[in-house]
């Protein structure tokens, strides 16, 4: 009788065993990786096949139909790989080898090595045209999944947001809302329908979340943006905030707690048929307070509630502002830093204008004048 | 029908480039100062020239963007997709066929 180790040594002995450098000099090798599942998932030698030792003697005909092709196995540290490659030996192939040191070494040694494909199939299938995409693929589609993106505001601009933010997987999504759905909101306020009348914005929008897309987790905050909440919520890990308000107090509210913060704003507003879209990004580019310094007077400032807004407007405005949402989130593309999009329905014309950084602004700027939150509704109505 | 001939020179003497012809585009919520209109027409060769000239067209207009000689702090006014603040201000001047917009901001969401 013979110990494991005595086994091992005298199927070394049968078998050929290589290091990493002659392993990759193997011209048309098949890499297979004999580990288990999890491990493989862990990261794994670039263009390997997966077959575990248990199902190896059983696929490798399907995986290697001609024996004389070279077949490299390795599994985490050698072993596994050396009595796969006696097996294989006995089925016929002809050039089997086993990498001594297995992926521990190969890893250790600085070689390249593949993160692993944790999309569930039912998530492969669901985000399958982002999958195509090759600026997205998989790790775009896994950093989507694990992205955390704030909406201010379930209204207008918020709700094509939360459906398509929902839509392209982004992991968690966090709603800011105080009111009510009612029925003037339903000309263009997506995410609530007829049976939400009379509930809050928030659950409402959860709902049709929920409804579109169970991997998102949904965080509501059924409360106005103050100062006196701000840094609580702002400090639940958002990654990424699309302003979708719908009055200056909140929006200045946001920009400065967003830039002592440095987190991204995605901005957007609307007005009867036109809109305005940006990106603020701290430290790179300008500020809110740098594009406006101050807001206009209350009869220059209109809402919607007061003024109108095309139905559609608000789905036109809040799909840029995702869009540019989920290129942040990706890190791809060109962000809207620095150029305001105006955007003009009436006339079905985009144009732009440049925003830079005022190196005098009060709180983005060399010498900040602003550090600490001021009253923003007395700031608007001076 | 008599057709006036052409002067291929006409549109650009030199009298007519003193008086550069710009539009401005007015945003929505002072197009009741602009009697409704979208753009108007200005003429003049810096930016408040145009401005001045809008405001002779326009008087109720040029009250609300106007504060003595210098624009209300609120309205953003661009000219071919620059801020005049960081072009040194509304003495920059401007070429035949600028393109000026006022933008306040808006906060409709």
């Amino acid at each position: 009788m013979q110990t494991y180790r005595e086994l091992l040594r005298n199927v070394k002995a049968e078998i050929t065993e290589v290091d990493a450098r002659a392993a990759q000099e193997l011209e048309g090798a098949v890499w297979v990786d004999v580990r288990r599942f999890d491990e493989w998932e862990q990261g794994h030698l670039p263009n390997a096949v997966h077959v575990p030792r248990g199902s190896l003697e059983s696929r490798i005909e399907g995986v290697v139909p001609d024996r004389a092709t070279p077949v490299v196995l390795y599994c985490a540290s050698g072993e596994r790989s050396a009595f796969g490659a006696k097996s294989l030996a006995e089925l016929g192939y002809e050039r089997v080898v086993s990498l001594a040191g297995g992926f521990t070494d190969w890893k250790r040694n600085g070689y390249e090595i593949v993160l692993p494909t944790t999309l569930s199939p039912e998530k492969r299938t669901r985000y399958s045209r982002h999958l195509l995409i090759p600026e997205i693929g998989e790790a775009g589609q896994l950093k989507l999944l694990d992205s955390k993106i704030l909406l201010i505001g379930a209204g207008g601009l918020g709700s094509p947001a939360a459906l398509y933010l929902a839509a392209a997987g982004v992991g968690r999504i966090g709603i800011i809302d105080a009111d009510i759905v009612d029925e003037t909101n339903l000309q263009r306020q997506i995410a609530h329908s007829l049976d939400a009348l009379g509930t809050p914005k928030v659950d409402s929008a959860r709902r049709a979340i929920e409804k579109l897309n169970p991997d998102v987790e949904v965080r509501t905050y059924r409360e106005r943006l103050t100062s006196d909440n701000v840094d609580q919520i702002l400090d639940d890990g958002w990654e990424i905030v699309v302003d979708g308000a719908d009055n200056f107090p909140t929006r200045y509210l946001l920009n400065d707690a967003s830039v002592w913060r440095g987190i991204p704003v995605v901005h957007g507003s609307i007005y009867r048929f036109e809109g305005q879209v940006t990106v603020f990004k701290p430290g790179d580019g300008p500020c809110y307070r740098c594009l406006f310094p101050e807001p206009p007077p209350a009869e220059l400032a209109p809402s919607c509630a007061e003024g109108g807004v095309l139905g559609v407007l608000p789905g036109i405005v809040g799909t840029l502002q995702t869009n540019e949402a989920l290129k942040l989130a990706l890190g791809i593309g060109e962000p809207l830093i620095g150029r305001l999009l105006l955007v003009d329905a009436l006339a079905a014309e985009f144009n732009e204008v440049h925003v830079k950084r005022n190196p005098a602004c009060p709180v983005c700027g060399d010498e900040p004048t602003i550090t600490e939150y001021v009253d923003y509704v007395e700031f608007c109505a001076r | 029908m008599e057709v006036p001939p052409k002067d291929p020179d006409a549109s650009c003497s030199a009298d007519v480039a003193a008086r550069a012809v710009s539009v401005i585009r007015v945003p929505p919520v002072l197009r009741e100062d602009a009697g409704g209109a979208r753009e108007v027409e200005a003429s003049g060769a810096t930016v408040r020239e145009l401005l001045e000239d809008l405001t002779e067209q326009l008087p109720a207009l040029g009250e609300r963007i106007f504060d003595g000689q210098q624009i209300r702090p609120f309205v953003n006014v661009y000219v071919d997709g620059e801020d005049v603040r960081t072009l040194g201000g509304l003495d920059v001047p401007v070429r035949h066929d600028s393109t000026v917009v006022l933008l306040p901001a808006m906060a409709g969401g």
